[in-house]
């Protein structure tokens, strides 16, 4: 089959020994039992799983032994029947040697499957069609489907693109390392599955074609696919296209621009150009869970290198010690003891043998010395440019290089260092044989070190700028109920001398003159109030409309200012009521409200007017944290949640005190707030919880950062809604009081 | 079990820095196999003994650095210092100024700054500038007259042995006179191109000799192309800017040396593809490579022209030197995935 397809190429590349012919002379077999199977929970990049299973239980192959745990993450599911034998930490193949925990099945035997059947059968429908892609993919998700090309993302989470329009679905089987040929024979024999799995995909994302990226060098499984497609026998919208060998064009970036010709922007995902790219052995492992109801539990593996006497592809059960497999193709242990886990240029040495094989697992590669000769010893670097030339990410390896070594990481990240896919391709090309991706790695690590610092610095920097801001707060607050006490003491002195001097005769003098003034300063409160309320309506409109933003601060000025006017005029007001209260006349008059009384209505107004300031202030810096994207946005949420209850606990003990019971309207809108503080409650853990995928996002570099800083800011925007609707509920409220008393 | 365990990638091309190094060398053979056809043993003898001298010089520091003398001397980088500066000397300059001049750029301008890959400036071209401006008179008359000038045949291996060792200069009186360059630069002021040009030393159109030896080096600068040690940028950008400088400014015969002269005498095509591409101490970036190769070319340039000096390789090729790390920082390329380039250094906070 012809396609029409225009290729364009990348930059740079390289074109080490292939050496694919060694592992592709044996056809596809099967790995047999192992005595154990070790399935670590964390195979795929994100949260691990949870375990759903203990110690003793028994399982039968496919069954659900662990569940993804949060929204990043993928389930495990037996790859035989048999006894789980333990949950414990084992030594998982990583770069970095790291145990982690993994649950432990002793097979029975008698690979006894869980009943099971596709999910058009399961759902009742005759059409793949018929099925709506939301339930595919969390079908595919509850297959534990992740990435088999390397990474190993959950492809669920790969396929939720959301409201992003999709118009290519490209599966990648290029395969451009050296060695590996496990998706040249999962295309050589089941070209099949690949398709049907490429229609499944290209139902769920709503994709207009798929282009099928294989290198020239694998000419059977082009004909495979080609034939798959004249199977197929409908109209279909998926082409094979042959693309030149060249590394590393199997990645995805890469890949995508051989295709399509468009770049994925830096630090985004494909998605964002309208582009979904998926491993061929991803599309599968989906047709086996779509069509079949089979999850993932194995994978084809290459065994391959002149240390191996039969080096072959298998279809390996997820959990397969690595050894197993080594003595199935022939292992001959060399002097100095070698074996990667994945290719030569990208694969990492295995620190032991007693690893199992993951999801993720494409190759297993033990080389001679010959073959492979261990680095030598580095030089110093010329400076040639060689690297340059080879880059795929058109990056300055050799000054990327210098800057590493130096540790100067600012001028690393200038130099775009977190746009290196640490392909290896300036290392082989080095005349120096300097380990530049080393370098890369550890500068990499460091500038994310150095960050997760900051930000913890940053918080707690935050936390004691809060800590120290309230003491002073209080402090004042206390002085100046200090100095209102003092004064309404002298006052009340004042006044009692001059009750004396005008002698009992004439009574009641003094109280009609405060009792005006009192009413003058309730009216000037009520006004206050009002203003508030109509600058807060208008910032809020200013804060929603992106043309009036240059007005917000002169209103969040106003808006500071009536606050303080408020707050200044009610004091002056319990200055006033206590004050007539301290007056002998009133004295006699309201014998209820003593002075001594923690339970007068004065205090309670008092309590509960300075806890509505406080919440004021509390909301007016969560603003502020919030434009200022500061992490401690999630505890002055709290605090405002909190303090929210003490203005309602304050004004209801209030209310009871002047009214005996709170008027029934009020009573209403309290339900209402408190339905309202409920739903902020939530709101703020869905903010957390989002926050916190992001940050993970982040710290692992994954492309999702910037979808997900996205839906944190949705989140947020959710909430400030809400946090706004309670602050108009409130309002009303609070004018209602005021006229109340 | 102690698996080997090494950092990703695990496999490596056939390149390495010695390779580079022997080619290097390699290219410059044609080049000085039709210097000694057309000015006789001078030059082998002189990159012979540079290349001894560079590598005994080498071998030295390294032995009171303390650092392993092999696994160094076999990098290739001291002899290539050696070998161009050499090429770059007078044929029959005396032996010492060859050892100050090699001797200098090894120990001083490459080993002091950390050997090799560390310095900032192109070593033989130090050595050289050194040796220029210290020993002017030897610098500027010891250069060979071609074979074509002095008659038939060239001085004796015997006779240039002793001309250069034992001091017996008037032996080389015969064979030896003013470079091309700088005579067409003395002569014109009071000439007419076409009488210039009818001098002994120019045999008519072109200067008998210094043409074929900078087609040496093109030859052998383009095996390097080819086996892809150097880029294209720096030789090409330089050449041109040389040529659009001269077409610009000199195209007057009468009055300064025309480009004919500029493009094939002197050391324009050693400079070119085996002196200003020195990875080391030149501009890495593409872009930063352009710059670098025009402004050399346009210093070459003026230098001849307007400086006091007759030729200029080393000295443009040093100035530039100064400012590659500059460059280097404002013509990053573009990155996969970004709009435009990013330029220059971080701000400092």
């Amino acid at each position: 089959m012809t396609n029409m397809i225009r290729l364009h190429t990348f930059h740079g590349g390289i074109h080490p020994a292939e050496n694919k012919h060694q592992s592709t002379i044996r056809p596809l077999g099967r790995a047999p039992l192992p005595a154990q199977l070790i399935l670590p929970l964390d195979q795929h990049i994100g949260a691990p799983a949870r375990p759903l299973v203990a110690a003793g239980d028994h399982v039968l192959k496919g069954q659900m032994i662990a569940d993804a745990d949060g929204f990043v993450s993928a389930p495990l599911h037996a790859p035989t029947s048999g006894t789980v034998t333990a949950i414990e930490t084992r030594p998982v193949p990583h770069a970095s040697g790291l145990e982690e925990p993994c649950i432990v099945i002793e097979p029975d035997g008698r690979d006894e499957w869980l009943e099971h059947q596709g999910l058009a059968a399961q759902l009742g429908v005759d059409d793949l069609r018929d099925i709506e892609p939301r339930q595919l993919t969390a079908h595919i998700r509850n297959c534990g489907i992740t990435g088999m090309g390397g990474a190993g993302f959950p492809t669920a989470v790969k396929l939720s693109t959301g409201q992003q329009q999709i118009d290519t679905l490209i599966l990648n089987g290029a395969e451009c390392e050296p060695y590996i040929t496990a998706d040249d024979m999962l295309m050589r024999e089941r070209a099949g599955d690949v398709v049907r799995g490429a229609q499944i995909l290209l139902h769920i994302v709503g994709a207009r074609r798929c282009l099928i990226g294989v290198e020239d060098n694998k000419p059977e499984a082009i004909a495979a696919l080609n034939q798959a497609l004249v199977n197929l026998n409908e109209q279909h919208h998926i082409d094979v296209v042959t693309i030149p060998t060249k590394y590393p064009s199997g990645g995805e970036k890469q890949l995508i621009r051989i295709l399509t010709g468009e770049e994925v922007p830096s630090g985004g995902i494909p998605a964002s150009l309208g582009i979904v790219c998926q491993n061929v052995g991803t599309a599968a492992a989906v047709c086996r869970a779509v069509d079949h109801g089979e999850p993932l539990i194995s994978r084809i593996t290459t065994l391959t290198g002149d240390a191996l006497q039969q080096p072959q592809n298998l279809e390996v059960l997820i959990g397969t010690p690595v050894s197993h497999l080594l003595q199935l193709a022939g292992y001959q242990p060399q002097k100095k003891e070698r074996v990667i886990m994945g290719g030569p240029m990208m694969g990492f040495a295995l620190p032991q043998l007693e690893l199992p094989v993951i999801k993720t697992s494409n190759c297993l590669l033990a080389p001679t010395d010959q073959e492979l000769p261990p680095n030598d010893i580095a030089m110093a670097c010329i400076r040639c440019g060689m690297c340059a030339e080879a880059c795929p990410a058109e990056l300055l390896p050799q000054q990327l290089y210098w800057f590493s070594k130096s540790q100067e990481f600012d001028k690393a990240e200038q130099h775009n260092i977190f746009d290196c896919i640490e392909c290896g391709a300036c290392s082989y090309v080095c005349p120096s044989h300097i380990p530049l991706v080393q370098y890369y790695r550890f500068a990499k690590g460091a500038i994310r070190e150095e960050r997760a610092a900051q930000a913890k610095a940053e918080r707690a920097r935050l936390r004691f700028e809060e800590r120290q801001a309230r003491k002073e707060r209080e402090e004042a607050e206390k002085e100046a109920r200090r100095k209102a006490r003092a004064e309404a003491a002298e006052k009340a002195q004042q006044e009692k001398k001059a009750a004396a001097a005008a002698d009992a005769a004439t009574p009641a003098a003094g109280s009609p003159p405060d009792s005006e003034a009192l009413e003058k300063l309730q009216k000037k409160l009520d006004a206050a109030q009002t203003a508030k309320t109509r600058t807060q309506e208008k910032l809020a409109a200013a804060r929603a409309d992106d043309s009036l933003t240059d007005k917000v601060p002169a209103l969040e000025a106003a808006l500071v200012k009536t606050q303080d006017k408020i707050k200044e005029l009610a004091q002056e007001i319990a200055a006033a009521k206590k004050a007539a209260k301290a007056a002998p006349s009133a004295e006699a008059a309201a014998g209820a409200s003593d002075k001594g009384d923690p339970n007068s209505p004065e205090r309670l107004k008092r309590k509960w007017e300075t806890a509505l300031a406080r919440l004021e202030t509390a909301q007016k810096r969560l603003e502020q944290a919030k434009a200022d994207g500061s992490d401690t946005v999630t505890a002055l949420q709290d605090g405002i949640a909190k303090q929210q209850l003490r203005v309602d606990e304050a004004r209801s003990a209030y209310d009871a005190a002047i009214n005996g019971t709170a008027p029934a309207s009020t009573t209403v809108s309290a339900e209402e707030i408190e339905a309202l503080q409920k739903k902020i409650l939530a709101q703020q853990d869905r903010v957390r919880k989002m926050q916190e995928r992001y940050d993970m996002a982040r710290a692992e570099g994954l492309d999702t950062v910037d979808a997900l800083a996205g839906g944190v800011k949705k989140q947020q925007d959710k909430l400030q809604q809400l946090q706004q609707e309670l602050a108009a509920a409130q309002n009303p409220l609070a004018t209602t009081d005021n006229e109340a008393s | 079990m102690g698996l080997l365990t090494l950092s990703s990638p695990h496999t490596h091309g056939p390149n390495s820095t010695s390779k580079v190094m022997a080619n290097v060398v390699l290219a410059t053979l044609p080049g000085l196999a039709v210097m000694t056809w057309f000015f006789g043993w001078g030059s082998l003898i002189n990159v012979l003994f540079a290349s001894l001298v560079a590598l005994a010089s080498e071998a030295a520091v390294l032995l009171i650095r303390k650092r392993p003398v092999s696994f160094f001397l076999k990098d290739n980088s001291a002899l290539v210092t050696g070998v161009l500066l050499g090429l770059a000397l007078p044929p029959f300059a005396p032996f010492w100024v060859t050892l100050v001049a090699t001797a200098f750029a090894v120990v001083f301008s490459k080993q002091m700054y950390g050997g090799i890959g560390n310095n900032p400036f192109n070593p033989a071209m130090v050595g050289y500038a050194l040796v220029l401006v210290s020993f002017p008179v030897q610098m500027t008359t010891a250069w060979a007259l071609s074979t074509q000038m002095s008659g038939s045949s060239i001085l004796g291996f015997g006779d240039t042995l002793q001309v250069i060792f034992a001091g017996h200069s008037t032996l080389a009186d015969a064979y030896s006179g003013a470079t091309p360059l700088d005579a067409y630069k003395h002569l014109i002021g009071k000439n007419t191109a076409d009488t210039v040009l009818a001098e002994a030393t120019f045999n008519g159109w072109l200067n008998g000799g210094w043409e074929w030896v900078n087609m040496a080096f093109l030859a052998g600068g383009l095996y390097l192309l080819a086996r892809r040690i150097i880029t294209w940028q720096i030789p090409l950008a330089m050449l041109l800017s040389l040529s659009l400088c001269s077409l610009i400014f000199g195209w007057d015969e009468d009055m300064y040396t025309p480009l004919s002269l500029h493009l094939l005498s002197g050391a324009t095509m050693l400079g070119a593809f085996f002196i200003a591409t020195d990875p080391v101490s030149a501009s890495t970036t593409p872009t930063g490579k352009l710059i670098y190769g025009a402004g050399t070319g346009i210093l070459l340039y003026v230098i001849r022209t307007w400086g006091s000096y007759p030729d200029a390789v080393a000295f443009s090729v040093l100035l530039m030197n100064f400012a590659a790390p500059f460059i280097d920082a404002y013509t990053q390329p573009r990155s996969y995935g970004h709009q435009k380039a990013r330029r220059g250094l971080p701000e400092k906070n």
